[in-house]
């Protein structure tokens, strides 16, 4: 498993794909927070981060399919499947340590955006003015996000050989792990009955709730449900071959 | 016994890919699979490297069962797929040593360097993979292939598109590592099985039609070697016809000769004699087996 965990690492490192995915969000993110006047955190009047966290997920689910698009889509292209599968390894490890390489490379992404804490943090007025427990309880919130897109990522890539349908599979499964459910819980018909139940099927209710900075465990538990099954999944489709 | 199969069947949907096979090998061996497209060889090769269970039957690598205990065959076999896949984006020492790290090999640096020295990569050590020509790519393919010294190797078709040196070089290699372990490779240049191979499996549509070791291979057929002689001058061919072990005298123009040998002896110098006894001014004589490939059409063709 660390093997391939160290081999995706310096593919992502070798390649272009890991300063790209790195400045790219960095960029996106920078715009929104301190250039775009609508979001823009100097207009804002209050010194927070929250233009980063509501707008990460949007930024995330374009972001990490292309990421993970070509984890096991390019394996089949190239056939280096059959060398994976042919040696001493178990499908669990295949898919653990790609996994693992991919949201290692997110989080990667996602660290450099401490200077927009620290910026902040300056900022305000008095210094220091920030809710650094709702700043932390995001970040953890944010890792656990890109968790969940990573292993649905992963797992849309495993279904075939083809990145692009890999990469549009994945953003609408993103799309109904995090928004739908919300979404749907706003239909009359569940109006005051299953709304909040439903609601808490969805990712962005969890996320929404750590982002307070109250780690609960079911949020947490919650994530780690949703990583766990989604690279179940993409265990089992490994499996395919073999029908 | 470094490999059984007993039986082995394998159906993709309403096609039988390969059918009750049935054989065994031994350490020491080379074995060529042989067989026009779509006879089976990559079938059975990659039910063999734990890739693909079978439909049926059993396949056994160095006492471990293929399909329960497939880690363990994983670890005993060395596989260069057909097509050999590789991570083009590495360099071939980061590859060499992805897969050392894979196979979990402790001495990982001088292992590395020996196959480096071996498949003679020395100047392409540091170049990427897709920089390399396919010669070169098929050597880091065997050399991937070998690193953890395996028990069994399976290459399938590891000399198609390579040039002639590169090829002798694949070749020296195979039968250097045959030497103590057993190879497995399927191959449709028949000179090459020729080459290499102690015993060659002929598979069509999925079974096997012959399973011998080359030299039997060769009289299996018809059990057949043929002169040629070629005369200046038109001769009679029923002396020829007289000698002993000489089934059939075919003649074009009473010139050119062919004699169709049954027997095991050679029977060059009696022939030769005769020819002396008759007077006969003699400016070629040649002797030719029935090569692998005129089996394998007679085999295949009709079956």
């Amino acid at each position: 498993m660390l093997s391939i965990y160290k081999k995706e690492i310096s593919s992502f490192f070798s390649s272009l794909m890991a300063y790209i995915v790195i400045g790219l969000f960095l960029v996106v993110t920078g715009l929104f927070m301190w250039v775009f006047t609508e979001t823009s955190i100097l207009d804002y009047n209050y010194a927070g981060l929250d233009q980063l966290f509501s707008m990460a997920p949007i930024i995330f689910i374009f972001l990490i399919p292309a990421i993970t698009m070509r984890t096991f889509s390019e394996e089949y292209q190239q056939g280096t499947i059959e060398f994976l599968f042919t040696k001493p390894l178990h499908d669990w490890q295949i898919v653990l340590g790609k996994f693992l390489a991919n949201w290692t490379l997110v989080i990667l992404a996602i660290l450099p955006t401490l200077i927009y804490y620290y910026s902040v943090y300056q900022l305000g007025s008095p210094q220091g003015n920030v809710d650094t427990g709702a700043v932390i309880g995001s970040y953890i919130g944010l890792i656990f996000l890109a968790g969940g897109f990573v292993a649905i990522g992963i797992f849309a890539s495993s279904l075939s050989s083809n990145q692009i349908v890999a990469f549009l599979l994945a953003i609408f499964l993103c799309f109904i792990m995090h928004w739908s459910f919300d979404y749907i819980s706003n239909l009359p018909f569940f109006y005051g009955t299953s709304d909040d139940a439903i609601k808490r099927i969805g990712m962005s209710s969890h996320y929404l709730s750590i982002s307070h900075g109250m780690i609960d465990t079911r949020d947490v538990i919650y994530f780690i449900s949703v990583i766990v099954f989604f690279l179940l999944l993409g265990i089992h489709s490994l499996k395919r071959r073999n029908w | 016994m470094s490999v059984i199969v007993k039986d082995l069947t394998k159906i993709y949907g309403a096609q039988k890919a390969i059918d009750q096979l049935n054989f065994e090998t031994k350490k020491g061996e080379i074995i060529g699979f042989l067989g026009p497209n779509g006879a089976g060889k990559t079938t059975t090769m990659k039910i063999l490297t734990a890739y693909m269970p079978s439909t049926s039957g059993t396949a056994e690598v160095c006492g471990h069962n293929v399909e329960t205990e497939s880690q363990e065959v994983r670890r005993l076999i060395g596989y260069l797929p057909e097509h050999n896949p590789l991570y083009k984006e590495m360099y071939v020492k980061e590859y060499l040593s992805f897969v050392a790290d894979i196979m979990g090999l402790s001495d990982k640096k001088a292992r590395i360097a020996d196959m480096i020295e071996k498949t003679g990569l020395g100047h392409e050590q540091h170049k990427l993979i897709s920089s390399l020509s396919k010669g070169y790519r098929q050597r880091v393919g065997l050399a991937q292939a070998l690193i953890h010294d395996p028990e069994v190797l399976i290459l399938d078709e590891p000399t198609s598109g390579l040039d002639p040196n590169q090829l002798a070089e694949i070749r020296m290699l195979i039968r250097e590592f045959g030497k103590e372990k057993t190879v497995i490779f399927s191959s449709h240049i028949m000179q090459e099985v020729q080459a290499l191979c102690d015993r060659v499996i002929i598979l069509n549509k999925g079974k096997i039609i012959a399973d011998d070791p080359i030299q039997n291979l060769q009289y299996r057929v018809s059990g057949q070697r043929v002169i040629h002689l070629h005369f200046d001058s038109e001769i009679d061919v029923s002396a020829l016809a007289k000698i002993e072990g000489v089934s059939k005298v075919n003649t074009t123009n009473k010139k050119e000769v062919q004699i169709i040998v049954e027997s095991e002896e050679d029977l060059r110098p009696v022939v030769f004699k005769e020819i002396v006894k008759q007077g006969w001014v003699l400016i070629e004589m040649r002797q030719e087996k029935i090569s692998v490939e005129n089996i394998f059409q007679e085999l295949t063709v009709d079956a």
